[in-house]
């Protein structure tokens, strides 16, 4: 057994086990650090798979971001969660029923999985050892996927856009600091007044 | 079972000397910063442990370490507790890929600038568990402000970084510094064609380590002393140590994409006999001093002010420079040993 079978083994035991506490944990904050856990050690795998970009990406995206976001929101809610896991156990049987199903069809695809024989690209090729990860990513990215990796782009600008305009409110009545006029305004625009004590400003 | 065990002995031996090299550093950093910020003040500073006040940090160390660690009676014990620990253990595994100098450092891994961002962005769950786990207001405040202000100035230090990246051709951090080695000494290093670029990176590597004037995460005057209100003793010198750590990788990371790290200004001898290491120390301390004149000198930011700096300034533009950069390198053909492909 070699060190980087090791640390395979290490990071997909945390993993799958971390995973698992993501979903019995009865804290929903807990929850989210567990899930930040397995991410973590998602990229572990990624990077003994020589994935250094991917690993890399999963981190700051997914447990920079996105994860950030989700313990956000689970550390404003105010709902009693030990409450809404009361009589959980009632969904049990269809519960097990699905996942059962789905475990039926994972075996059946898993288990008549080949991949396609007369395309000769479908099998893993190594990356040319003089070629980064990364530089290999970007060459494949921006040359053969280009139209796919610019549309994924739009469609991301459009999600962006749309949801700044479903959440912008302008409050008329609201003041704002204007940087640009403030520091376009010259003395004799401002008019000095002296504030009489125990009188205040008269009108 | 020997062949792989023996290097992992000697990994952990060598991460093991950096980070007590590292640890010795940031002490002496922190008194500096003590220093420099009492000689603007016209103050004397820690001047009473040790010849200077030499010794001071150390003091606090076992003054920390001595107390009495408090966990409040409402608090989440183990996320509370687990928070400083991870603030700190993130801060010290961002020094695994530095190059301290040609050829030297832990693991010279092929996206180590990528590998220093992602941990910087992870820097922020230390501080929003904290403040979570201390179930108590002002921390929980501050866990808010951190994490917003972090998420945003984290999205110009990643443009400030592809910048770079493009004018270097590569993700490695020595390659970087390699890809600054010219014959024209300090005025080939990127921080003169890039120069906006490194004062938004001067400006947002503050914000990103909550450092006056961007400290709202434990403004004192709003929220007592932010998400630290509720540690004591080591924990909070967890939280202390994983600062400045963070301060001082900023630093290095400066050096390393902006002033061509273990480079000899000057390129020709008898500066280039002076061992990189030196360059590296003094450019790192060199931006550390900065960082300390900019602590002295301005006043905190106000909330509404700190975000429209980070996204309406920074953003668009480090986004303009970085599409200006890409077509300039493009028009011109300039650029680091980027790969020759299609």
């Amino acid at each position: 057994m070699n060190l980087a079978a090791a640390f395979f083994y290490l990071f997909s035991a945390i993993m799958i086990a971390s995973a698992f506490i993501v979903i019995v944990a009865r804290n929903p904050v807990h929850s989210v650090l567990f899930l930040i856990l397995a991410f973590v050690n998602a990229a572990g795998l990624f990077m003994i798979a020589g994935a250094e970009f991917l690993a890399m990406i999963l981190i700051v995206v997914y447990v920079g971001a996105v994860a950030v976001l989700f313990l956000f929101v689970v550390m404003m809610l105010d709902v009693d969660f030990a409450e809404l896991k009361e009589g959980f156990l009632q969904y049990l049987p269809i519960g097990s029923l699905i996942g059962i199903g789905v475990l039926i069809e994972l075996v059946l695809i898993v288990g008549a999985w080949v991949v396609a024989p007369s395309s000769p690209g479908a099998s893993p090729t190594a990356v040319a050892p003089d070629l980064s990860n990364t530089a290999a990513l970007g060459q494949i990215l921006y040359t053969k996927y280009f139209y796919l990796f610019q549309a994924a782009g739009l469609v991301l600008l459009t999600a962006m856009i749309g949801a700044i305009v479903l959440t912008l409110r302008h409050k008329p009545d609201v003041k704002r600091q204007d940087i640009a006029e403030q520091n376009a305004r010259t003395p004799t625009e401002v008019t000095m007044r002296k504030v009489p004590s125990r009188a205040g400003l008269q009108g | 079972m020997s062949a792989w065990l023996l290097p992992l002995i000697i990994m952990i031996i060598k991460s093991l000397v950096l980070m007590v090299v590292l640890l010795l550093f940031v002490a002496y950093y922190l008194y500096a910063d003590r220093k420099i910020w009492a000689a603007v003040q016209l103050r004397r500073g820690p001047n009473v442990v040790g010849p200077w006040g030499l010794w001071q940090s150390f003091a606090d160390l076992l003054k920390f370490a001595l107390k009495e660690p408090i966990v409040p009676d409402g608090a989440n014990k183990l996320v509370f507790l687990l928070a400083p620990c991870v603030t700190a253990m993130l801060a010290l595994s961002a020094w695994a890929v530095i190059p301290v100098t040609e050829g030297v450092a832990i693991a010279n891994i092929n996206v180590g600038i990528l590998y220093i961002f992602a941990i910087s962005s992870l820097s922020v769950y230390g501080i929003i568990m904290g403040g979570w786990a201390s179930n108590s207001k002002y921390p929980f405040l501050a866990a808010l402000r951190s994490a917003a202000q972090m998420v945003s100035y984290e999205v110009s230090i990643g443009f400030v970084i592809i910048t770079v990246l493009l004018c270097a051709g590569s993700l490695n951090l020595a390659d970087i510094v390699r890809a600054q080695d010219t014959s024209f000494g300090f005025l080939g290093w990127y921080w003169l064609p890039l120069f906006p670029m490194l004062i938004i990176f001067f400006i947002s590597a503050m914000a990103e380590t909550n450092r006056p004037p961007f400290d709202l995460v434990e403004a004192e005057s709003e929220l007592v002393a932010g998400f630290m209100v509720e540690y004591s003793a080591t924990p909070y010198m967890l939280f202390m140590l994983g600062e400045y750590v963070a301060i001082v990788t900023m630093c290095a990371m400066m050096t390393i994409l902006f002033c061509g790290g273990w480079l000899s200004p000057i390129p020709f001898p008898p500066f280039t006999w002076i061992p990189g290491i030196i360059w590296f120390i003094l450019k790192t301390t060199f931006f550390f001093f900065l960082i300390g004149m900019v602590k002295a000198l301005v006043p905190r930011f106000r909330y509404d002010q700190l975000m429209r700096l980070g996204w309406k300034v920074f953003l668009p533009i480090s986004l303009f420079y970085v599409v200006l950069v890409a077509g300039v390198l493009q028009a011109t053909g300039w650029g680091g040993g980027a790969p020759a492909g299609h």
